[in-house]
């Protein structure tokens, strides 16, 4: 999902040297620069963010999810988004970033920033998109099928907590499959005791814009069940739509894509953790030295 | 022209008693009007749907949701109890809130779009304005909701002044201040204009106003003075 390069526009904001994401929430500068730099900085890369069409012609999923529906889900609402996003973020420090770095950014650890919800919204559009092909359905093969089997008993049953998630999702929203790599969320720790098993599949819903990056997961298929996304071909039969969604529309090859990339990321990230832990070990002279309490003589601390 | 049921049990009174305990259920109200009766503003299509499908939908499940509650707090069932709330909240509000909103619609052969008059239209000019400020100001926080939900213009009983609130999917007004009276409420669930205005909120919102009931607002606000 990165953003393209733009070389030949002028650089309208200050070239941030910060890249680590958390560390950027806390001071996130609104300005916006006036002042056009004439030439273009060698790889900076602005993030005007595209409009990505989905991998299929718009008529493609015919009669399942129609044409009209993408005319106006695609072409008004998905872009809408974009516009909207690019018009937010121009000459701020948002604009050097990639998608998913302006997701985190604005989520803001739940306080919203202004952007998310555009920016949380192209991301999700183009990742539904690309959770569907023409002639899709049918069931998973290889790991994903395992791995399905392994965490919900069996595709069945998968199916069923799916479709549940996506049909008591209140008002509008989005329903996941996604790979959960479980990690603390303290900033400086980490698990003591990884295995295999903490990682899994789950499924969860979530409304409006939010999404599974926000909660650390990695998204692996979503369903959109705001009601834009229905109501042309299906009106009020949400639950219709969620089931040919499943039997018509999946792309398990995107799925099982994005399930691959997920594992390889959880594996790399247990390789840095190792490596920053061995680095600590290796590294402190002293054994930590235990807290002094101070206590007084006349006070009891436990006085009342 | 449109089908009407003829059932005239008022709605959000008791309907029928759960034979064993007296539980009181509710059932969809009558439109006091025919689906094609409000357009070009609203299509009937959409009405109907609306009616039919919609607010049938949440008065089912709140019906469901309110016999199990009912059940667990006689077993003293906490946990089930409140497990059940986000279902009572979501579908009863949806009754409460889609039965004021057919009230607050009406052909315009009866008035609807007219402005209001007497005390009412003074309130809403002297804490707006004017008229034209409140609608803008209405259609402004409405187009501006995020997903699904409700703009409304409210009467606050405490601080005796008007106020416009926006409540999130089926939230009812009262969930923004014990003393808040619904006067007016406008849908902005996609389900509430899509098929007519796609995803063009803010020409929904611009045409609703040609068939509101400002009489029954006016109504409700007169009523609340006077106690």
């Amino acid at each position: 999902m990165a953003a393209a390069a733009a070389f030949a526009t002028p650089l309208k904001c200050t070239f941030s040297t910060s890249h680590n994401v958390s560390g950027s929430t806390r001071g996130l500068h609104w300005r916006k620069n006036e002042r056009s730099v004439k030439r273009a900085y060698r790889g900076v890369i602005t993030a005007k963010i595209d409009h990505k069409p989905p991998p299929y012609a718009l008529e493609a999923l015919e009669p399942h999810m129609s044409l009209e529906t993408f005319e106006y889900h695609w072409g008004k609402h998905h872009r809408a988004y974009v516009d909207n996003l690019n018009k937010q973020i121009v000459g701020t420090e948002l604009d050097t970033k990639s998608l998913d770095e302006i997701i985190l950014a604005t989520y803001n650890k739940g306080d919203l920033l202004p952007p998310f919800n555009n920016a949380a919204q192209v991301w999700n559009h183009e990742f539904f998109w690309e959770s569907m092909k023409p002639g899709g359905g049918g069931q998973p093969s290889g790991e994903l099928a395992e791995l399905i089997k392994r965490d919900f008993g069996s595709f069945e049953a998968f199916v069923s907590e799916f479709k549940a998630a996506a049909a008591t999702q209140f008002g509008s929203g989005w329903a996941w499959l996604v790979y959960k790599a479980n990690r603390l969320d303290v900033g400086n720790a980490v698990n003591p005791l990884p295995s295999e098993e903490d990682k899994k599949l789950v499924v969860v819903k979530s409304p409006n814009a939010i999404n599974p990056l926000v909660y650390d997961y990695s998204p692996l298929l979503t369903i959109d069940v705001w009601e834009h996304a229905y109501y042309l071909d299906y009106q009020n039969r949400r639950p219709e739509y969620i089931s040919t969604f499943m039997e018509k529309l999946v792309s398990w090859d995107a799925v099982s894509l994005r399930l691959e990339a997920a594992k390889a990321r959880a594996a790399e990230r247990e390789r840095e953790e190792e490596r920053e832990r061995d680095e600590y070990e290796g590294n402190s002279q002293t054994e930590p030295q235990p807290v002094e309490m101070y206590l007084s003589d006349t006070e009891d601390s436990e006085a009342d | 022209m449109a089908l009407r049921t003829l059932i005239t049990r008022n709605p959000l009174r008791a309907a029928a008693p759960l034979a064993s305990r007296g539980l009181q259920t509710f059932s969809l109200p009558d439109l006091p009007y025919d689906y094609g009766e409000l357009e070009p503003a609203i299509s009937a299509e959409i009405m109907q749907l609306h009616h039919q499908k919609h607010h049938q939908a949440y008065i089912t499940n709140y019906n469901k949701a309110l016999e199990q509650l009912d059940a667990a707090a006689a077993k003293g069932d906490a946990s089930t109890v409140v497990k059940l709330q986000s279902a009572i909240k979501f579908n009863g509000g949806g009754h409460v809130n889609h039965s004021i909103f057919w009230k607050n619609l009406a052909p315009v052969r009866v008035g609807g779009g007219e402005p209001p008059h007497g005390s009412f239209g003074w309130a809403i000019d002297s804490n707006f304005g004017s008229f034209e400020a409140l609608i803008q100001k209405m259609n402004a926080e409405g187009a501006a909701l995020q997903g699904s939900g409700w703009v409304w213009l409210g009467l606050d009983k405490e601080f005796k002044r008007l106020v416009v609130e926006t409540t999130g999917n089926q939230d009812p007004l009262v969930t923004k201040g014990a003393s808040l009276v619904p006067l007016l409420g406008i849908d902005v669930w996609e389900h509430a204009y899509y098929l007519q205005y796609k995803n063009v909120r803010p020409d929904y919102l611009k045409n609703i106003w040609k068939v509101i009931n400002w009489k029954y607002a006016s109504d409700v606000f007169d009523k609340e003075n006077a106690n």
